[in-house]
């Protein structure tokens, strides 16, 4: 029962993880986990109305219970002079920001929203006492629908927001969009709503707040992706403390995808509660609570239209979309449906003219953020459904269509309508693999015999492009982030040539301390064992910006690639001391510097940083120690592509949806552990698989939530899914010392559109031309009718 | 009021008063501290809080504390028996865990179903797995998991 030894365990490595032993024994504390002596336990009441003012407040009989140490609403928030506001983080313009005050003063503006905090010796009494808070509530109408919630007359989410507008944006080129469409030869044209989903990380938020009054420090363990980020921010705008007395630790995090990014009350609520009582406080949501806390994804109803001219080829795309906000603007949610969004839409098409304009509404239902892919799974899908459909109104074969319109190999950097700069490309080179994989002619073959005995097969292409590795921070500063986007690395050889590497990114799954190891193996030469990787605490490392965007690997891989490179660097010039040669003829080579020519006569790695360390002997002006710093800002972001293809059958008497196959050929760059990218994949494909025929939060006309528990919501089990045969083509980023992009997300962007392409063309001989997600049998069946 | 029970959680006897209503996961988390086993919902939906009694998976925040009394328990923490359970040593060389939340849960009911199918297929696995869920894995590689650790209990 002991670590992986063996010297192979480099980057390009199966290896397995070494987070793994104590993940599989039971032994690894997550933040639920954690217990600090005299810790309370705080639970949080929350509105069960989509919208209602609030009168009154009765907390008495809660206070009066054994064991409640305290019952707070808003108003106590406000006396005690934090500023106790949860705001956004990107902004547009013309962007409203209505307050968001980590408890519902007068008026609730969905289901979840919190009204009021206990406190209790155990958890058991602090549930208990939420049922002695009386609250007068005063119910008034809601809306869940994004494009409803703008007509006129409809309830307002916000008084200072007509319309329930937050925002009015667009991107690309009306005028020459619309003259593309006034030429067309053909249009193809669909309504698409992509369902809103629940996140659903198997470990449910939780936050464990320890204020000492006499420091005046706090230490907030809690489950985040991103430590400095909610640092900040309960700096800044929710607690007012001192960002130095604040230290932010990420125990074990049990998946995020994007719900662990965002600065949420709660957590600021447990630290709030913890500086009024004096002790540590654990605040655990349950999982019905995360249903209606956590940030929902998706959201979205759109028409786009394709312009085709006579030869097949694109020449306009134009999309309108009406984008759910929610009830308040979560951290990063105004940028998910624009600049993660419009910024797709030329796909992986030479697309002379877009246009995509988004209406970002406020609406009475849990806030909408960055969930797995963000943006790119909406732009994905209109845009694959568009080529499909395309090749439908055309005649033309899906696969030809697609090549057609390629953005060609020999035509990169390419610069899209859209402002995105495509660095590199072989799409073609992914959907050839892809389609002899599957054996593409095979299937329209036994798709044909199959029809004729009333057996419907499909075969659906989504072939994606997706930008991630977010991202250089001018860029995202110019479009509106109130945040950098770089990274940070510390990379500290030991006196005894051991070495711990510091990183700003903060895993919770990824296996980031298995291959950022690896990278460090391979670029020092040190045996893998030897290498430390730590992660998730605001205390232990410089500032960085977390784990979303699929970046650790493009952002915080590349900090650790160059902060290694100085630390051999500075090597080199030390052993050139030690070795009494000029430092440009010494050779570094599987962690040994030796002078050109005599490999005889060396300095291994951890000799050079024994004496860097007694510092007895070291060159002129060469400080003692060694290791070194690096914050990497990227020059662009990274293009994983690459092509995915689905195979289902439809059952014509019942429509149910059979997936049988379902390949993917991605490109990510290189690839650090093989195994680990394979895994990333399998569990994008399984969310994507999930948005397609499965899973979708269901407001009524009221705006309640009516799949709001994991009873009522399908997240995917074992038996819904196929097993995946995934395969890869290796172009890679050119503009990062690893040559490495990312692959968080790849397999929730693309799948969408995979899946429901089979469906629809499985249904073609009905004359089906699209079924919104899920995908469901009753959906289908209705179809063939 | 307490009500006493004693039952053995991992090869150790327990005595314990607990209120009638506490739940078997929070006995084993909060009173025994064996926080391996995991709370991931509140409708007995995930899983993550799987343990075997008896010698059979139960969702252990589906049962009371008091039901437990007189019964012998096996949580993650007692499954290793200084090596790893094949199916632990299963799920590590597959991969069939990313953030590890469900993995407790997980590898317990893979347990229960190789002692009552021991040489299942593809399709019996994914559904014997039913009653756990995973968000990371897509379950491909904790299907191949079973499956190695199939092999390794059958050889």
């Amino acid at each position: 029962m002991a670590g992986e030894s063996n010297g192979a365990a480099g980057f390009g490595s199966s290896i397995r993880r070494r987070e793994d032993p104590e993940l599989i024994t039971g032994r690894a504390k997550y933040t639920d986990d954690l217990k600090l002596a005299g810790m309370v336990y705080c639970t949080i009441l929350r509105s069960d109305y989509a919208h209602a003012g609030i009168n009154s407040i009765d907390t008495s009989e809660a206070e009066a219970l054994d064991g409640v140490l305290g019952v707070y609403t808003a108003k106590d928030i406000e006396a005690s002079g934090v500023p106790g506001g949860v705001p956004v983080g990107w902004l547009l313009p013309g962007l409203k920001t209505p307050e968001h005050f980590m408890l519902a003063k007068d008026t609730t503006r969905y289901v979840g929203d919190g009204v009021a905090i206990v406190v209790a010796e155990d958890q058991y009494t602090a549930h208990d006492a939420l049922e002695l808070i009386y609250v007068d509530y005063d119910p008034r109408d809601g809306i869940a629908d994004p494009k409803k919630a703008t007509a006129d007359g409809a309830p307002l989410v916000h008084d200072d927001a007509p319309n329930n507008i937050a925002f009015d944006w667009e991107i690309g080129d009306k005028e020459s969009t619309d003259a593309a469409f006034a030429n067309a030869a053909h249009v193809a044209s669909l309504d698409i709503v992509n369902n809103r989903l629940i996140p659903n990380a198997m470990e449910p938020r939780a936050a464990l707040a320890d204020y000492n009054d006499i420091t005046g420090e706090l230490v907030l363990y809690m489950t985040t992706q991103n430590p400095h980020i909610h640092r900040l921010l309960m700096s800044l705008a929710s607690l007012g403390l001192p960002e130095h007395k604040i230290r932010v630790i990420a125990p074990e995090v049990g998946g995020g995808f994007g719900s662990k990014i965002h600065h949420y009350a709660d957590e600021a609520i447990a630290a709030w509660a913890s500086m009024q009582v004096g002790r540590p406080v654990k605040w655990t949501a349950t999982r019905t609570e995360t249903y209606i806390t956590d940030a929902h994804g998706r959201d979205h109803v759109t028409h786009g239209e394709m312009a085709i001219d006579a030869d097949g080829r694109f020449i306009g795309l134009r999309v309108d979309t009406y984008a759910a906000m929610g009830a308040y603007l979560s951290t990063f949610a105004p940028a998910v449906p624009t600049y993660l969004y419009g910024t797709l839409m030329s796909g992986e098409y030479d697309l002379p003219a877009i246009y995509c304009h988004v209406y970002g509404v406020f609406t009475h239902t849990v806030p909408v953020d960055a969930y797995r892919g963000a943006g790119r799974p909406e732009a994905t899908f209109i845009v694959e459904r568009l080529v499909d459909e395309a090749a439908r109104v055309t005649g033309i074969d899906p696969v030809e269509i697609r090549r057609r319109n390629f953005v060609a190999p020999d035509n990169f950097p390419y610069q899209t309508q859209v402002a995105l700069a495509y660095d590199s490309g072989n799409y073609e080179g992914a959907l050839d693999k892809a389609l002899e994989a599957i054996g593409y002619d095979d299937f329209r073959t036994e798709q044909a015999a199959a029809r004729e005995q009333g057996k419907y097969l499909g075969l659906g292409l989504s072939t994606y492009i997706e930008a991630c590795g977010l991202a250089p921070s001018a860029v995202v500063g110019s479009l509106g982030a109130q945040a950098g986007q770089w990274e940070s690395a510390v990379v500290r050889v030991h006196a005894t040539g051991k070495v711990t590497v510091y990183s700003g990114c903060s895993g919770h799954g990824q296996g980031h301390e298995t291959t950022f190891a690896q990278i460090v193996a391979s670029a020092l030469g040190v045996p893998y064992d030897d290498i430390d990787v730590v992660e998730g605490d605001t205390g232990s490392m410089p500032h960085g910006w977390g784990t979303y965007g699929s970046r650790s690997a493009a952002t915080g891989g590349s900090a650790i690639a160059s902060a290694a490179e100085k630390v051999v660097d500075k090597a080199r010039t030390i052993a050139a001391h030690l070795l009494e040669a000029a430092e440009e003829d010494i050779e570094f080579e599987d962690g040994n510097f030796f002078v050109k020519g005599s490999p005889d006569q060396s300095q291994s790695l951890p000799d050079v940083a024994l004496q860097a360390y007694l510092a007895h002997n070291l060159p002129k002006g060469i400080e003692p120690a060694l290791e070194a710093t690096s914050f990497y800002d990227p020059a662009n972001f990274v293009y994983p592509f690459g092509t995915h293809i689905a195979i289902v059958e439809v059952c014509s008497q019942t429509g149910n949806v059979t997936l049988q196959r379902y390949l993917a050929v991605d490109d990510v760059g290189n690839v650090i552990n093989p195994m680990i990218v394979d895994g990333q994949v399998h569990g994008g494909i399984a969310q994507g698989i999930g948005q397609s025929l499965y899973e979708t939060a269901v407001y009524d006309d009221g705006a309640n939530l009516l799949s709001g528990t994991m009873l009522d919501y399908a997240v995917p089990k074992a038996h819904f899914m196929p097993s995946f045969e995934t395969d890869r083509t290796v172009t890679p980023c050119p503009h990062n010392p690893l040559g490495v992009k990312g692959v968080g997300e790849a397999g929730s962007i693309a799948s969408p559109a995979a899946v429901v392409n089979a469906v629809v063309d499985a249904l073609s001989p009905f004359g089906v031309t699209h079924i919104d997600m899920p995908v469901t049998s009753e959906k289908v069946w209705n179809a063939m009718k | 009021m307490g009500i006493s029970i004693e039952l053995e959680v991992n090869g150790a006897s327990v005595s314990e008063e607990v209120e009638p209503r506490l739940l078997l996961a929070h006995l084993l988390r909060e009173e025994l501290g064996l926080t391996g086993t995991k709370i991931g919902c509140d409708t007995s939906q995930c899983g993550s809080c799987t343990i075997l009694l008896d010698g059979q998976a139960v969702k252990s925040c589906t049962v009371l504390a008091v039901q437990a009394d007189g019964s012998e328990i096996t949580t993650i923490e007692g499954l290793a028996n200084g090596e790893y359970h094949p199916m632990q040593q299963a799920f590590w060389d597959n991969h069939g865990l990313q953030c590890g939340f469900c993995t407790p849960g997980m590898i317990i009911s893979c347990v229960d179903l190789l002692s009552t199918n021991p040489q299942p297929s593809e399709d019996e696995i994914r559904h014997g797995l039913e009653g756990n869920l995973c968000r990371c894995t897509g379950y491909h590689n904790i299907v191949r998991a079973v499956q190695t650790a199939a092999e390794t209990m059958n050889g």
